[in-house]
Protein backbone atom coordinates (compact mmCIF):
# COMPACT_ATOMS: atom_id res chain seq x y z
CA UNK A 1 0.00 0.00 0.00
CA UNK A 2 3.41 2.16 -0.31
CA UNK A 3 2.68 5.93 -1.79
CA UNK A 4 -1.13 6.01 -1.83
CA UNK A 5 -2.23 9.53 -3.31
CA UNK A 6 -5.74 10.79 -3.74
CA UNK A 7 -6.74 14.34 -5.14
CA UNK A 8 -8.62 15.59 -2.33
CA UNK A 9 -12.41 17.22 -3.56
CA UNK A 10 -13.51 19.25 -0.64
CA UNK A 11 -17.08 19.93 -2.22
CA UNK A 12 -18.91 22.63 -0.73
CA UNK A 13 -20.96 21.67 2.38
CA UNK A 14 -17.22 20.95 4.42
CA UNK A 15 -15.77 24.56 4.00
CA UNK A 16 -18.87 26.05 4.24
CA UNK A 17 -19.90 24.21 8.13
CA UNK A 18 -17.87 21.44 8.81
CA UNK A 19 -13.55 22.62 9.20
CA UNK A 20 -13.76 19.85 12.07
CA UNK A 21 -14.39 17.11 9.75
CA UNK A 22 -11.82 18.35 7.24
CA UNK A 23 -9.06 18.80 9.79
CA UNK A 24 -9.32 15.95 11.32
CA UNK A 25 -9.73 13.79 8.52
CA UNK A 26 -6.39 15.61 7.04
CA UNK A 27 -4.47 14.85 10.49
CA UNK A 28 -5.54 11.16 10.38
CA UNK A 29 -4.81 10.72 6.71
CA UNK A 30 -1.40 12.45 7.50
CA UNK A 31 -0.47 9.84 10.35
CA UNK A 32 -1.42 7.09 7.82
CA UNK A 33 0.86 8.08 5.41
CA UNK A 34 -1.75 9.15 2.53
CA UNK A 35 -0.58 11.60 0.21
CA UNK A 36 -2.80 14.30 -0.22
CA UNK A 37 -2.51 16.55 -3.40
CA UNK A 38 -4.66 19.53 -3.20
CA UNK A 39 -7.01 20.37 -6.37
CA UNK A 40 -5.87 23.96 -8.03
CA UNK A 41 -9.72 23.94 -8.61
CA UNK A 42 -12.95 22.47 -8.79
CA UNK A 43 -16.50 23.13 -8.76
CA UNK A 44 -19.59 21.67 -7.37
CA UNK A 45 -19.61 18.05 -7.96
CA UNK A 46 -23.26 18.88 -9.27
CA UNK A 47 -25.25 16.90 -6.92
CA UNK A 48 -27.63 20.08 -6.06
CA UNK A 49 -28.30 20.33 -9.77
CA UNK A 50 -29.40 17.11 -10.52
CA UNK A 51 -32.78 17.71 -9.58
CA UNK A 52 -33.14 20.82 -11.59
CA UNK A 53 -31.35 19.46 -14.74
CA UNK A 54 -29.68 16.27 -14.87
CA UNK A 55 -27.22 17.30 -17.91
CA UNK A 56 -25.96 20.20 -15.62
CA UNK A 57 -25.09 17.34 -13.05
CA UNK A 58 -23.46 15.57 -15.58
CA UNK A 59 -21.59 18.06 -17.09
CA UNK A 60 -20.31 19.79 -13.67
CA UNK A 61 -19.21 16.40 -12.46
CA UNK A 62 -17.58 15.47 -15.43
CA UNK A 63 -15.28 18.73 -15.10
CA UNK A 64 -14.22 17.94 -11.90
CA UNK A 65 -13.37 14.27 -13.28
CA UNK A 66 -11.43 15.66 -16.36
CA UNK A 67 -9.14 17.73 -13.70
CA UNK A 68 -8.65 14.41 -12.18
CA UNK A 69 -7.81 12.89 -15.17
CA UNK A 70 -5.79 15.51 -16.48
CA UNK A 71 -3.74 15.08 -12.81
CA UNK A 72 -3.89 11.24 -13.30
CA UNK A 73 -5.14 10.79 -9.74
CA UNK A 74 -7.58 8.75 -8.05
CA UNK A 75 -10.74 11.32 -6.15
CA UNK A 76 -10.82 11.54 -2.50
CA UNK A 77 -13.87 13.28 -0.83
CA UNK A 78 -15.11 13.93 2.62
CA UNK A 79 -19.11 14.02 1.55
CA UNK A 80 -20.65 10.89 0.24
CA UNK A 81 -22.87 13.17 -2.20
CA UNK A 82 -19.62 14.41 -3.86
CA UNK A 83 -18.64 10.37 -3.87
CA UNK A 84 -21.58 9.12 -5.03
CA UNK A 85 -22.52 11.77 -7.99
CA UNK A 86 -18.82 11.53 -9.55
CA UNK A 87 -18.52 7.85 -9.13
CA UNK A 88 -21.87 7.41 -11.11
CA UNK A 89 -21.24 9.89 -13.58
CA UNK A 90 -17.33 7.96 -13.55
CA UNK A 91 -19.05 4.60 -14.18
CA UNK A 92 -21.94 5.90 -16.77
CA UNK A 93 -19.47 7.71 -19.10
CA UNK A 94 -17.54 3.98 -19.21
CA UNK A 95 -20.35 2.34 -20.15
CA UNK A 96 -22.15 4.30 -22.73
CA UNK A 97 -20.08 6.05 -25.63
CA UNK A 98 -22.90 8.11 -26.38
CA UNK A 99 -23.47 9.50 -23.31
CA UNK A 100 -20.00 10.75 -22.96
CA UNK A 101 -20.03 12.29 -26.61
CA UNK A 102 -22.92 14.18 -25.42
CA UNK A 103 -20.92 15.42 -22.47
CA UNK A 104 -17.83 15.87 -24.57
CA UNK A 105 -19.63 17.97 -26.30
CA UNK A 106 -20.35 20.82 -23.46
CA UNK A 107 -16.89 20.39 -22.49
CA UNK A 108 -16.11 21.47 -25.69
CA UNK A 109 -16.51 24.71 -25.40
CA UNK A 110 -13.79 25.03 -22.37
CA UNK A 111 -11.67 22.82 -24.39
CA UNK A 112 -11.68 19.91 -22.25
CA UNK A 113 -12.73 16.13 -22.98
CA UNK A 114 -13.71 13.66 -20.24
CA UNK A 115 -12.43 9.44 -20.58
CA UNK A 116 -14.91 8.20 -17.85
CA UNK A 117 -13.35 5.23 -15.61
CA UNK A 118 -9.89 6.32 -16.08
CA UNK A 119 -9.49 7.16 -12.29
CA UNK A 120 -11.65 6.40 -9.52
CA UNK A 121 -13.72 8.25 -7.10
CA UNK A 122 -13.23 7.27 -3.57
CA UNK A 123 -15.38 8.06 -0.28
CA UNK A 124 -12.66 8.30 3.02
CA UNK A 125 -14.53 5.31 4.20
CA UNK A 126 -14.46 3.42 0.70
CA UNK A 127 -10.38 4.33 0.99
CA UNK A 128 -10.24 3.73 4.48
CA UNK A 129 -11.62 -0.25 4.46
CA UNK A 130 -10.37 -0.79 0.71
CA UNK A 131 -7.14 0.52 -0.28
CA UNK A 132 -5.31 1.21 3.19
CA UNK A 133 -6.82 -1.65 4.78
CA UNK A 134 -8.26 -2.14 8.57
CA UNK A 135 -4.97 -3.63 9.85
CA UNK A 136 -2.77 -0.43 8.56
CA UNK A 137 -5.91 1.41 11.16
CA UNK A 138 -4.89 -1.05 13.47
CA UNK A 139 -1.35 -0.51 13.41
CA UNK A 140 -1.62 3.39 14.15
CA UNK A 141 -4.24 3.09 17.11
CA UNK A 142 -1.99 3.65 20.47
CA UNK A 143 -5.09 4.89 22.69
CA UNK A 144 -7.56 2.54 21.98
CA UNK A 145 -11.19 3.84 23.06
CA UNK A 146 -12.25 0.55 25.31
CA UNK A 147 -15.59 1.43 27.25
CA UNK A 148 -16.63 3.85 24.70
CA UNK A 149 -20.30 2.34 23.08
CA UNK A 150 -21.09 4.05 19.90
CA UNK A 151 -23.87 3.60 16.95
CA UNK A 152 -22.75 4.39 13.43
CA UNK A 153 -25.20 6.19 10.81
CA UNK A 154 -23.54 5.42 7.40
CA UNK A 155 -24.40 8.30 4.47
CA UNK A 156 -26.80 6.92 1.72
CA UNK A 157 -24.50 7.80 -1.08
CA UNK A 158 -21.33 5.72 0.15
CA UNK A 159 -23.78 2.75 -0.21
CA UNK A 160 -26.77 3.39 -2.88
CA UNK A 161 -27.65 2.27 -5.43
CA UNK A 162 -25.82 -0.60 -4.60
CA UNK A 163 -25.56 -1.37 -8.88
CA UNK A 164 -23.28 1.36 -9.53
CA UNK A 165 -21.28 1.81 -5.54
CA UNK A 166 -20.51 -2.14 -5.35
CA UNK A 167 -19.09 -0.74 -1.60
CA UNK A 168 -20.36 -3.04 1.67
CA UNK A 169 -23.47 -4.52 1.70
CA UNK A 170 -26.76 -1.74 2.54
CA UNK A 171 -28.92 -4.07 3.71
CA UNK A 172 -26.74 -4.56 6.61
CA UNK A 173 -23.64 -2.45 6.31
CA UNK A 174 -20.84 -3.96 8.14
CA UNK A 175 -17.71 -1.80 7.23
CA UNK A 176 -17.85 0.96 8.69
CA UNK A 177 -18.60 -0.89 11.90
CA UNK A 178 -15.31 -2.48 11.17
CA UNK A 179 -13.60 0.72 10.75
CA UNK A 180 -15.44 1.93 14.53
CA UNK A 181 -14.07 -1.47 16.35
CA UNK A 182 -10.77 -0.54 15.00
CA UNK A 183 -10.39 2.34 17.39
CA UNK A 184 -10.97 -0.06 20.24
CA UNK A 185 -14.62 1.23 20.84
CA UNK A 186 -17.79 -1.05 20.67
CA UNK A 187 -20.60 -0.50 17.67
CA UNK A 188 -24.27 -0.92 18.09
CA UNK A 189 -26.68 -1.81 16.35
CA UNK A 190 -30.09 0.22 16.24
CA UNK A 191 -33.86 0.29 15.02
CA UNK A 192 -33.97 1.28 11.21
CA UNK A 193 -29.97 2.24 11.21
CA UNK A 194 -29.90 2.18 7.82
CA UNK A 195 -32.57 4.68 7.12
CA UNK A 196 -31.80 8.28 5.95
CA UNK A 197 -31.19 10.87 7.37
CA UNK A 198 -34.08 13.22 5.47
CA UNK A 199 -30.81 16.17 5.41
CA UNK A 200 -31.60 16.61 1.22
CA UNK A 201 -34.94 17.53 1.62
CA UNK A 202 -34.47 20.33 4.29
CA UNK A 203 -35.69 23.40 2.55
CA UNK A 204 -38.14 21.66 0.79
CA UNK A 205 -39.77 20.42 3.84
CA UNK A 206 -38.46 21.12 7.38
CA UNK A 207 -40.33 19.09 9.45
CA UNK A 208 -40.00 15.74 7.37
CA UNK A 209 -36.30 15.22 8.26
CA UNK A 210 -36.76 16.52 11.67
CA UNK A 211 -39.25 13.77 12.51
CA UNK A 212 -36.73 11.49 10.58
CA UNK A 213 -33.71 12.21 12.44
CA UNK A 214 -35.66 12.14 15.79
CA UNK A 215 -36.88 9.00 14.71
CA UNK A 216 -33.21 7.78 14.82
CA UNK A 217 -31.78 9.71 17.54
CA UNK A 218 -34.69 7.99 20.00
CA UNK A 219 -33.53 4.57 18.83
CA UNK A 220 -30.07 5.46 19.47
CA UNK A 221 -30.73 6.48 22.59
CA UNK A 222 -32.59 3.22 23.18
CA UNK A 223 -29.58 1.21 23.04
CA UNK A 224 -27.79 3.58 24.79
CA UNK A 225 -25.10 4.84 22.73
CA UNK A 226 -22.75 7.04 23.78
CA UNK A 227 -22.30 8.97 20.44
CA UNK A 228 -23.21 8.65 16.81
CA UNK A 229 -20.71 8.28 14.65
CA UNK A 230 -21.29 10.18 11.06
CA UNK A 231 -19.24 10.61 7.65
CA UNK A 232 -21.02 12.82 5.78
CA UNK A 233 -21.89 16.51 6.34
CA UNK A 234 -25.28 16.56 5.45
CA UNK A 235 -25.98 13.96 8.15
CA UNK A 236 -23.78 15.35 10.60
CA UNK A 237 -25.96 18.59 10.45
CA UNK A 238 -29.26 16.76 10.67
CA UNK A 239 -28.65 15.06 13.76
CA UNK A 240 -25.77 17.57 15.81
CA UNK A 241 -26.65 20.79 14.80
CA UNK A 242 -30.02 20.08 14.42
CA UNK A 243 -30.84 18.19 17.15
CA UNK A 244 -31.77 20.66 19.80
CA UNK A 245 -34.33 22.13 16.81
CA UNK A 246 -35.26 18.07 16.92
CA UNK A 247 -35.64 18.14 20.90
CA UNK A 248 -38.11 21.53 20.95
CA UNK A 249 -40.25 19.94 17.88
CA UNK A 250 -40.49 16.29 19.74
CA UNK A 251 -40.18 17.55 23.56
CA UNK A 252 -37.86 15.14 23.94
CA UNK A 253 -34.26 15.34 25.10
CA UNK A 254 -31.49 12.58 23.48
CA UNK A 255 -27.93 14.28 24.30
CA UNK A 256 -26.36 12.18 21.98
CA UNK A 257 -22.54 13.61 20.85
CA UNK A 258 -22.05 13.33 17.14
CA UNK A 259 -18.35 12.66 15.74
CA UNK A 260 -16.96 12.46 12.54
CA UNK A 261 -15.43 8.90 12.06
CA UNK A 262 -12.03 10.70 11.27
CA UNK A 263 -12.97 12.28 14.87
CA UNK A 264 -12.86 9.27 16.64
CA UNK A 265 -9.97 7.48 14.58
CA UNK A 266 -7.63 10.44 15.92
CA UNK A 267 -8.69 9.91 19.18
CA UNK A 268 -7.55 6.70 18.66
CA UNK A 269 -4.06 7.23 17.26
CA UNK A 270 -3.26 9.64 20.46
CA UNK A 271 -4.65 13.18 19.39
CA UNK A 272 -5.89 15.40 21.63
CA UNK A 273 -9.74 16.09 21.66
CA UNK A 274 -8.46 19.96 20.75
CA UNK A 275 -6.20 18.89 17.74
CA UNK A 276 -9.14 16.64 16.45
CA UNK A 277 -11.54 19.97 16.85
CA UNK A 278 -13.89 18.35 19.23
CA UNK A 279 -14.71 21.23 20.98
CA UNK A 280 -16.43 22.44 17.49
CA UNK A 281 -19.31 20.21 17.87
CA UNK A 282 -22.83 21.47 18.63
CA UNK A 283 -23.13 18.28 21.47
CA UNK A 284 -20.82 18.45 23.66
CA UNK A 285 -18.70 15.34 22.64
CA UNK A 286 -16.08 15.90 25.27
CA UNK A 287 -17.83 15.18 28.68
CA UNK A 288 -18.08 11.13 27.07
CA UNK A 289 -14.63 10.68 26.99
CA UNK A 290 -13.79 12.42 30.14
CA UNK A 291 -15.93 10.38 31.92
CA UNK A 292 -14.42 7.37 30.64
CA UNK B 1 -45.58 7.66 18.53
CA UNK B 2 -47.31 6.97 16.09
CA UNK B 3 -45.27 7.12 12.32
CA UNK B 4 -48.55 7.88 10.01
CA UNK B 5 -49.87 11.68 10.08
CA UNK B 6 -47.01 13.79 11.92
CA UNK B 7 -47.09 15.48 8.54
CA UNK B 8 -50.85 15.88 7.58
CA UNK B 9 -51.04 17.03 4.17
CA UNK B 10 -53.83 17.24 1.59
CA UNK B 11 -54.01 15.05 -1.31
CA UNK B 12 -56.85 14.92 -3.77
CA UNK B 13 -57.95 11.45 -4.86
CA UNK B 14 -60.66 12.70 -6.98
CA UNK B 15 -59.46 11.56 -10.68
CA UNK B 16 -61.16 13.01 -13.55
CA UNK B 17 -60.66 11.91 -17.49
CA UNK B 18 -58.86 15.21 -18.41
CA UNK B 19 -56.50 14.58 -15.84
CA UNK B 20 -54.83 12.16 -18.32
CA UNK B 21 -52.31 13.76 -20.93
CA UNK B 22 -51.36 11.24 -23.65
CA UNK B 23 -49.16 13.75 -25.25
CA UNK B 24 -47.18 13.58 -21.73
CA UNK B 25 -47.07 9.42 -21.86
CA UNK B 26 -46.32 9.59 -25.73
CA UNK B 27 -43.24 12.44 -24.32
CA UNK B 28 -41.88 9.87 -21.86
CA UNK B 29 -41.39 7.09 -24.00
CA UNK B 30 -38.50 8.63 -25.28
CA UNK B 31 -36.71 9.59 -21.94
CA UNK B 32 -34.32 6.49 -21.25
CA UNK B 33 -35.41 6.67 -17.18
CA UNK B 34 -39.22 6.13 -18.12
CA UNK B 35 -38.57 3.23 -20.37
CA UNK B 36 -38.22 0.62 -17.40
CA UNK B 37 -41.34 2.59 -15.80
CA UNK B 38 -44.36 0.24 -17.64
CA UNK B 39 -42.37 -2.77 -15.97
CA UNK B 40 -43.90 -1.30 -12.30
CA UNK B 41 -46.80 -3.21 -10.89
CA UNK B 42 -48.01 -1.36 -7.57
CA UNK B 43 -46.23 -3.60 -5.39
CA UNK B 44 -45.26 -0.62 -3.37
CA UNK B 45 -42.06 -2.01 -2.28
CA UNK B 46 -40.82 1.53 -3.02
CA UNK B 47 -43.21 3.28 -0.33
CA UNK B 48 -43.02 0.47 1.94
CA UNK B 49 -39.43 0.92 1.98
CA UNK B 50 -39.16 4.88 1.79
CA UNK B 51 -37.83 6.72 4.79
CA UNK B 52 -39.53 9.28 3.97
CA UNK B 53 -42.81 7.99 3.95
CA UNK B 54 -42.76 6.87 6.82
CA UNK B 55 -43.94 10.71 7.67
CA UNK B 56 -45.54 11.74 4.87
CA UNK B 57 -49.27 10.81 3.75
CA UNK B 58 -48.25 12.32 0.25
CA UNK B 59 -44.76 11.47 -0.28
CA UNK B 60 -45.54 8.06 -1.76
CA UNK B 61 -43.17 7.27 -4.55
CA UNK B 62 -45.86 4.25 -5.79
CA UNK B 63 -48.29 6.99 -6.15
CA UNK B 64 -46.02 9.02 -8.46
CA UNK B 65 -45.02 6.17 -10.58
CA UNK B 66 -48.82 5.27 -11.06
CA UNK B 67 -49.92 8.79 -11.98
CA UNK B 68 -47.12 8.96 -13.96
CA UNK B 69 -47.52 5.66 -16.05
CA UNK B 70 -51.43 7.58 -16.60
CA UNK B 71 -50.03 10.41 -17.96
CA UNK B 72 -51.49 12.94 -15.19
CA UNK B 73 -49.32 15.54 -16.31
CA UNK B 74 -50.53 18.36 -14.26
CA UNK B 75 -50.96 16.37 -11.34
CA UNK B 76 -47.81 15.26 -11.22
CA UNK B 77 -45.82 18.01 -11.92
CA UNK B 78 -47.55 20.59 -9.55
CA UNK B 79 -47.16 18.25 -7.04
CA UNK B 80 -45.04 19.77 -4.06
CA UNK B 81 -44.60 16.17 -2.51
CA UNK B 82 -42.63 15.32 -5.78
CA UNK B 83 -39.85 17.70 -4.17
CA UNK B 84 -39.74 15.34 -1.14
CA UNK B 85 -37.44 12.43 -2.53
CA UNK B 86 -34.60 12.45 -0.03
CA UNK B 87 -32.44 10.40 -3.16
CA UNK B 88 -31.23 7.58 -0.79
CA UNK B 89 -32.27 5.30 -3.44
CA UNK B 90 -33.68 2.54 -0.74
CA UNK B 91 -36.08 2.18 -3.45
CA UNK B 92 -34.26 1.92 -6.14
CA UNK B 93 -32.33 -1.22 -4.56
CA UNK B 94 -35.73 -2.77 -3.36
CA UNK B 95 -37.86 -2.47 -6.72
CA UNK B 96 -38.47 -5.77 -7.87
CA UNK B 97 -38.98 -4.80 -11.25
CA UNK B 98 -35.85 -2.56 -11.75
CA UNK B 99 -37.12 0.37 -12.14
CA UNK B 100 -34.70 3.21 -11.32
CA UNK B 101 -37.53 5.26 -9.42
CA UNK B 102 -35.30 7.71 -7.86
CA UNK B 103 -33.93 8.60 -11.31
CA UNK B 104 -38.08 8.91 -12.50
CA UNK B 105 -38.77 11.44 -10.28
CA UNK B 106 -35.45 13.15 -10.73
CA UNK B 107 -36.75 12.86 -14.37
CA UNK B 108 -40.14 14.51 -13.46
CA UNK B 109 -38.24 17.28 -11.16
CA UNK B 110 -36.69 18.63 -14.64
CA UNK B 111 -39.62 18.42 -16.17
CA UNK B 112 -41.47 20.63 -13.56
CA UNK B 113 -38.37 23.23 -14.09
CA UNK B 114 -38.49 23.01 -17.90
CA UNK B 115 -41.88 24.26 -17.02
CA UNK B 116 -40.99 27.42 -14.26
CA UNK B 117 -41.67 25.14 -11.35
CA UNK B 118 -38.79 25.55 -8.81
CA UNK B 119 -38.88 25.27 -5.25
CA UNK B 120 -36.91 28.62 -4.04
CA UNK B 121 -34.02 26.09 -2.15
CA UNK B 122 -33.05 24.65 -5.38
CA UNK B 123 -33.17 28.27 -7.22
CA UNK B 124 -30.67 29.80 -4.55
CA UNK B 125 -28.51 26.42 -4.97
CA UNK B 126 -28.51 26.96 -8.96
CA UNK B 127 -28.15 30.95 -8.08
CA UNK B 128 -24.73 30.16 -6.10
CA UNK B 129 -23.28 27.94 -8.28
CA UNK B 130 -23.95 29.97 -10.81
CA UNK B 131 -22.44 33.25 -8.88
CA UNK B 132 -19.39 31.23 -7.51
CA UNK B 133 -19.27 27.37 -8.95
CA UNK B 134 -20.03 26.20 -5.36
CA UNK B 135 -23.59 25.15 -4.27
CA UNK B 136 -22.99 28.17 -1.04
CA UNK B 137 -21.84 31.25 -0.76
CA UNK B 138 -18.94 30.82 1.91
CA UNK B 139 -18.56 33.76 3.95
CA UNK B 140 -15.38 35.49 3.05
CA UNK B 141 -14.82 35.29 7.18
CA UNK B 142 -14.54 31.57 7.28
CA UNK B 143 -11.91 31.63 4.25
CA UNK B 144 -9.88 33.77 6.17
CA UNK B 145 -10.28 31.22 9.33
CA UNK B 146 -9.17 28.51 7.12
CA UNK B 147 -5.57 29.52 6.50
CA UNK B 148 -5.55 30.85 10.55
CA UNK B 149 -6.45 27.17 11.74
CA UNK B 150 -3.46 25.99 8.98
CA UNK B 151 -5.75 24.64 6.49
CA UNK B 152 -4.64 25.20 2.94
CA UNK B 153 -6.71 27.96 0.94
CA UNK B 154 -9.78 26.67 -0.61
CA UNK B 155 -9.61 28.10 -4.21
CA UNK B 156 -11.99 30.05 -6.63
CA UNK B 157 -13.78 28.12 -8.68
CA UNK B 158 -13.13 28.88 -12.66
CA UNK B 159 -16.18 31.24 -13.27
CA UNK B 160 -15.58 31.43 -16.97
CA UNK B 161 -15.40 27.70 -17.57
CA UNK B 162 -18.66 27.44 -15.35
CA UNK B 163 -20.32 30.47 -16.92
CA UNK B 164 -19.63 29.04 -20.55
CA UNK B 165 -20.89 25.70 -19.58
CA UNK B 166 -23.97 27.21 -18.19
CA UNK B 167 -24.72 29.21 -21.30
CA UNK B 168 -24.64 26.23 -23.49
CA UNK B 169 -26.78 24.21 -20.33
CA UNK B 170 -28.91 26.95 -21.29
CA UNK B 171 -30.35 26.32 -17.06
CA UNK B 172 -29.60 30.25 -16.73
CA UNK B 173 -32.82 30.32 -18.90
CA UNK B 174 -35.08 28.52 -16.93
CA UNK B 175 -34.05 29.79 -13.78
CA UNK B 176 -34.88 33.72 -15.48
CA UNK B 177 -38.55 32.69 -15.76
CA UNK B 178 -40.74 33.34 -12.77
CA UNK B 179 -41.71 30.81 -10.35
CA UNK B 180 -44.81 30.09 -10.75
Amino acid sequence: MAGLRYLLFLGCAIPYRMPSYEVSARKVLERLGVEIVEMPEFNCCGLPLDSVDHDAMLVLASRNLCLAEQKGLDILTLCPGCAGTMHKVNMKLQEDKKLKEHINGFLNEIGMHVEGGKIRVRHLIQALSEDIGLDKIKETVVKPLADLKVAEHNGCHVLRPAKYIGFDDPENPVLLKRLIEATGSECLDYLYETDCCGAPIIGVNDKIPLYLAGDKLRNIKAVKADALITVCPFCHMMFDINQSRIERLLSEKFGIPVIHYPQLLGLAMGFTPKEMALNELRVDATKILNSK
Amino acid sequence: MSEKNVVPEKFNREVKMRDFDPQFKRNLRKVPCFQKLRLCFQCGTCTADCPIARFSDVYHPRRFLRMTQLGMKDRVLGSEALWLCAACFTCVDHCPQGVDIAGVLRALRNMAVAEGIVPPVFRELTGNILKTGYAYRIPALRLKKRIERGLPVLPKANMNDVAKLFDVLAISKVMKKENR
